[in-house]
């Protein structure tokens, strides 16, 4: 079984970019279990076509400690099994002890032992690594490959290089390791050469380059992922080459974060100035 | 550690010694809160660091924010329900454990000391916050008490997840009518205790002083300030208050009732036994309401006559002045006899004291008392100001540590500020030696030559008792078995044991004879642990 976590800057696509990737492996015949991490809970919805989930800490606090493993997992497409951590609302509580507390069950329920026969699990974080919460998935070996969604936007790469910062200090103790940066594109100028650039800096990959593709919001919109909604649509492929990708990746690295002033460089020699 | 030092210590040896034991940054910072006491001829003393961080894995005697708060401050007060919102842990442990006292009129009078309450928070109360579970908590206690009011104290937690809980007060206060208030004393809030007791003080001054204007039928009105009870010491300054036509409208905290704090505005004078815990009210107090305050201190037999002078004097009135010397005469005699009889066995015998905020200076008078030389002292939790005396307090840095405690801003009162004494009064008074708002500190009343050490360390106690083999080491609980176990007496000046009182003229008397009784019958010498009696095990590998 192979534990990923896909972290990546609020709003760049991981969400979008897990499910599709995960509805690629599933075609290819893998058995896949995806755990959102994030409070809002929308990790699941285009594999479970917009079906609203129970979350794992709202049936905890309906349940109690007597909760089954069905309560808090659902059958989505390709019989995918996706669970949702969920959490306070805004300004309320901890939402990273929100997150360890639903891992810890999940783990406890038995979810990611040998006779679920998974291939794959899919931790979809929210944001940043803001807190220890939130850094829960690539700790204690609970994930063991990360890939990082970015874009040639500034603040998608400073995310990305903030990431890469968190899992070199949980690599030397718990194994976790980089296993590529997946360009998810927003037509910024050179926005290819410039992540594989920041790739080749950070030790790792670009993984995939996934163009912009209006596709993707008409699939969301239907709440499907594009292999669902269009699947003979060119960027139904692009999610089908990441996932090939993902599957065959060997290339897994410690990274090398970058000093701020290196990555600024980097923005002004390949983008702004360029 | 048994017998007794032959050759004279020389603290700066002494402390090149302790600190050469630390790494360079440790010393560094160790080294100014280390001072050899010294006072110069305008009666100067050195400057000592205090109120600063301790180092990781120092072992401190320090408490945190929520325990100065909770605990020291408004725990003694009877009536008031306090809730502590947080997991059961620290309401758990902070459940009645200083032996501050209390005495309702009747066993129908409300005293929820006995009980502790908390909100108890669970996992589930952390991810999706605490407020709910802490509404329901005020409403559960309300139900079943109907309490004249409800304060909440906030734990560790509660500050990292950010509940509310001022507004939750405010909102159960205009839902059931009663005053609730809260306080943010998380543990992390300060470097010491000390950040709960102003964080407290705040509170109370804020939320419960002031709330009603009845006044007293009584000549001579005074505020006990900074008296916790302990063993009953509030109960002996009350009887000796009480003996001179004195009389208490409220006590912070020891023994107190909510209505007292309200009332508290209406004295005419504020008292001040801990400077260090409660001074903040006092000055508040004077601000908006008129109130001036004076130090006392009823620890030793001489400084509560002074202390109960002092007070008549500020009334300058002749029929109470001489009803103190009546009180002052009338109580001696039996205090002197016991005090030459202990003198004469404690005489040149030697003293540690590291405790508290004022313990640790007040208490030296009792040992000066019966013959007895302090040789060391230092506070957990003090500030400069309590070492130095309050004429430093304009030197003193403010770092970001006490940035977190709210400084209030108070103003006259319009309606209720009422100079108790005219500036002509208080000059008159002031020229003829009379001081008000002044603390002296604890340095400029110790030897030439004496050790005093800030926050003192579990390695350096252990130096000094090697060292100096004192015949008695005041502390609390955390160091009393170390230092049993190294063949020292050791008294709790805390909790004081299971004694007490030891403040005013009774308190005196019990103290000289439980000194007494700890000097000269000093069990803990003859404590010898096995391997000091029977030679050590021997073995071999089994390959040798």
């Amino acid at each position: 079984m192979r534990k990923i976590a896909i972290y990546g800057k609020g709003g760049i696509g991981k969400s979008t970019t897990t499910q599709n990737t995960v509805a690629g492996l599933v075609e290819a015949g893998k058995k896949i279990m995806v755990v959102g991490c994030d409070p809002k809970a929308d990790s699941t919805r285009l594999l479970l076509n917009g079906l609203a989930q129970k979350t794992v800490l709202d049936t905890l606090r309906d349940e109690g400690e007597d909760v089954l493993l069905e309560d808090v997992r659902k059958q989505g497409y390709g019989g995918t099994l996706c669970t949702e951590s969920g959490g306070p609302e805004p300004g309320v509580g901890c939402a990273g002890r929100g997150i360890i507390t639903s891992i810890n069950l999940l783990e406890q329920l038995g979810a990611y032992s040998e006779d679920q026969e998974l291939d794959y699990v899919f931790y979809d974080v929210l944001g940043d690594v803001v807190c220890g919460g939130f850094a829960m998935p690539i700790r204690e070996g609970k994930a063991q490959e990360i890939y990082i969604v970015v874009s040639g936007e500034m603040m998608a790469m400073y995310a990305a290089n903030n990431i890469c910062k968190g899992i070199v200090k949980f690599a030397q103790s718990g194994g976790v390791r980089l296993g590529g940066l997946i360009c998810n594109s927003r037509k910024v100028d050179n926005e290819r050469a410039m992540i594989e650039v920041l790739a080749q800096k950070l030790g790792t990959q670009m993984i995939h380059f996934v163009p912009r593709d209006n596709m993707v919001q008409h699939a969301e919109i239907n709440r499907k992922t594009v292999i669902d909604f269009a699947p003979e649509h060119t960027q139904a492929d692009e999610y089908r080459a990441l996932a090939k990708k993902i599957d065959e990746n060997e290339m897994f690295v410690i990274p090398t974060p970058l000093e701020i002033e290196e990555l600024e460089a980097l923005l002004i020699e390949y983008g702004i100035a360029a | 550690m048994t017998g007794k030092r032959t050759e004279p210590i020389d603290p700066e040896k002494l402390k090149k010694e302790i600190l050469a034991k630390y790494p360079a940054k440790v010393a560094r910072k160790r080294a100014k809160q280390i001072v050899t006491n010294t006072i110069d001829d305008a009666g100067d003393v050195p400057q000592v660091q205090a109120n600063v961080r301790t180092v990781p894995g120092i072992i401190t005697q320090r408490g945190c924010s929520y325990a100065g708060c909770k605990g020291v401050i408004l725990g003694p007060t009877r009536d008031i329900v306090n809730i502590t919102h947080g997991p059961i842990g620290c309401g758990y442990y902070s459940w009645l454990t200083r032996r501050n006292q209390t005495k309702p009129p009747t066993d129908q009078d409300e005293n929820y000391m006995t009980y502790c309450f908390s909100t108890d928070m669970q996992d589930e109360d952390i991810v999706f916050g605490g407020e709910k579970k802490l509404k329901a908590a005020i409403q559960e206690a309300y139900d079943i008490f109907k309490p004249k009011a409800i304060s909440i104290f906030s734990t560790c937690p509660v500050g990292l997840i950010g509940d509310d809980v001022h507004a939750v007060a405010r909102e159960m206060k205009a839902k059931l009518g009663i005053n609730i208030f809260g306080f943010s004393c998380e543990g992390y809030r300060g470097v010491s205790q000390s950040a709960g007791h102003h964080i407290a003080n705040n509170g109370i001054f804020s939320h419960v002083v002031g709330e009603d204007d009845s006044v007293m039928d009584a000549e001579y009105k005074i505020n006990l300030l900074g008296e916790y009870n302990i063993g009953g010491d509030g109960f002996e300054i009350d009887r000796i208050l009480e003996k001179c036509g004195i009389s208490v409208v409220s006590t912070f905290s020891g023994n107190s009732t909510y209505d007292q704090f309200a009332n508290s505005h209406t004295a005419d004078l504020n008292t001040v036994m801990c400077h260090r815990s409660i001074n903040y009210v006092a000055d508040m107090m004077e601000e908006k309401y008129g109130i001036p305050w004076i130090k006392i201190n009823f620890i030793g037999a001489k400084s509560t006559a002074k202390s109960l002078r002092k007070i008549a004097a500020y009334f300058e009135d002749e029929a109470l002045m001489k009803r103190v010397e009546d009180v002052i005469s009338e109580e001696l005699p039996e205090i002197e006899a016991k005090r030459l009889e202990v003198k004469e066995r404690c005489e040149g015998k030697t003293a540690m004291l590291f405790v508290g905020g004022s313990r640790a200076h007040h208490y030296q008078e009792l040992f000066k008392e019966i013959g007895m030389t302090v040789v060391s002292a230092g506070y957990e939790f003090a500030h400069r100001d309590d070492y130095e005396g309050r004429k430093v307090i304009p030197d003193i840095k403010i770092d970001a540590d006490s940035r977190n405690i709210e400084e209030l801003t108070v103003e006259k009162d319009p309606d209720k500020f009422k100079a108790r004494k005219t500036e002509e009064e208080i000059k008159a008074l002031e020229d003829s030696g009379y001081a008000f708002k002044d603390y002296k500190g604890m340095m400029p009343e110790m030897d030439n030559g004496t050790l005093v050490i800030d926050d003192v360390t579990q390695f350096e106690t252990e130096t000094l008792l090697e060292m100096y083999k004192p015949d008695i080491y005041c502390a609390g609980i955390k160091e009393k078995y170390a230092i049993q176990k190294s063949g020292i007496p050791m008294k709790q000046l805390h909790s004081y044991d299971a004694g007490g009182p030891y403040a005013g003229f009774r308190g005196a008397i019990n103290f000289y004879e439980e000194i007494d009784r700890l000097v000269n019958a000093n069990v803990w010498q003859y404590l010898e642990a096995p391997w000091q009696a029977a030679p050590q095990l021997s073995a071999k590998y089994a390959w040798e």
